[in-house]
């Protein structure tokens, strides 16, 4: 039963990579990574019961917290070109609102 | 093995496996939607009902241990950034001006 | 010896936060949600997401895929940020929908299969999340 959980998970992220190398806009491969990131937050959980080695959790939790910090420090560096403090790089445009 | 514990496999079985199908539905729309902002709404469908499914089979296959909680954090935590990081992606792409074109009156 | 690192350190971690609570900083978020009601919501929020995903999933597999895709907008009634974030939270997780933009007094809505019922549902859900705030703010 785990196996054809991770069968799927696996198909999936297969199809997500597809998405990522054909996808014709930025916004389409940040969006591949960050659900290529959940499935494979899934994907270790899974394994862990598949080996009947529960720890993995710990790095599925792991995963998780850097996979949406990842994301969301991709789309800040592509929309102000910088990570760090925004208000100091110049010809940003400054926050939004 | 009594009733309950044959109960208790059957539903988590029932759960894992549709949580699957539905993971792989949400990648498939990913493939086969034509733009970008259909694009988004197969990926929640994978991010929402999937991991959802999952996580709650999973945790009726472990019972009531200190691996259950973990799973519990690891769903909560996906459960309050996906929605986060999909409105980021979406508001992200919308002031780089992409726009979205809208077939209203178009439905057949 | 290494419990009690784990303890001392702890006791550190939070000192150092009761103190960032006297910090001259209006950026702080006030948690004014009736338990019972929240528990209720989210009950109510788990049927919609299963109805939704149902929908989204046939728009998908259907081989001629009839989307409707529309953007609107919906306006919002909660009055902190808090509840203004849970209802942006849940027009996004019900797929189908997504909550763009942030706008005054409304949120800039896509949605993927688009129909008029759409904007009552969204209105109910509106006013669902209204009732779990409490008034004493």
């Amino acid at each position: 039963m785990f196996l054809a959980a991770a069968i799927a998970l696996f198909i999936s992220m297969v199809l997500v990579l597809l998405r990522l190398y054909a996808g014709p806009s930025l916004y389409d491969r940040v969006l591949a990574v960050n659900s290529f990131g959940t499935l494979t937050v899934l994907l270790i959980a899974v394994m862990g019961f598949l080996n009947g080695r529960p720890d993995f959790l710990d790095i599925a939790l792991l995963y998780a917290l850097i996979n949406f910090v990842g994301t969301i420090a991709i789309l800040k560096f592509f929309r102000y070109r910088a990570l760090g403090d925004v208000s100091q790089v110049p010809n940003s445009k400054g926050a939004k609102k | 093995m009594n009733w309950a514990t044959i109960l208790i496999d059957i539903l988590s079985w029932v759960l894992i496996l549709s949580g699957s199908a539905f993971v792989v539905i949400g990648a498939v729309g990913t493939l086969r939607f034509p733009d970008f902002w259909s694009r988004l709404h197969a990926a929640s469908v994978s991010e929402s009902a999937g991991m959802i499914l999952l996580v709650a089979g999973m945790c009726l296959q472990s019972g009531l241990t200190l691996i259950t909680v973990k799973l519990i954090i690891i769903g909560g935590f996906i459960f309050i950034t996906g929605p986060t990081s999909t409105h980021a992606v979406s508001n992200a792409a919308l002031t780089s001006g992409e726009k979205p074109d809208s077939d209203e009156g178009a439905a057949k | 010896m290494i419990i009690g690192f784990g303890i001392i350190s702890a006791m550190i971690s939070v000192y150092v936060v009761r103190r960032m609570d006297n910090a001259a900083d209006a950026d702080r978020l006030e948690v004014n949600l009736g338990v019972f009601a929240t528990i209720a919501y989210w009950a109510w929020l788990m049927v919609e997401i299963a109805k939704a995903n149902w929908a989204v999933t046939k728009l998908i597999l259907s081989p001629s895929m009839p989307i409707n895709r529309h953007m609107f907008r919906i306006p919002y009634t909660q009055k902190t940020d808090l509840g203004q974030a849970i209802f942006a939270n849940s027009i996004t997780l019900t797929p189908g929908t997504i909550s763009v933009e942030v706008e005054e007094g409304e949120f800039l809505i896509h949605a993927v299969g688009y129909s008029e019922d759409d904007l009552d549902a969204l209105a109910d859900m509106d006013r669902r999340v209204t009732a779990i705030e409490k008034d004493s703010i």
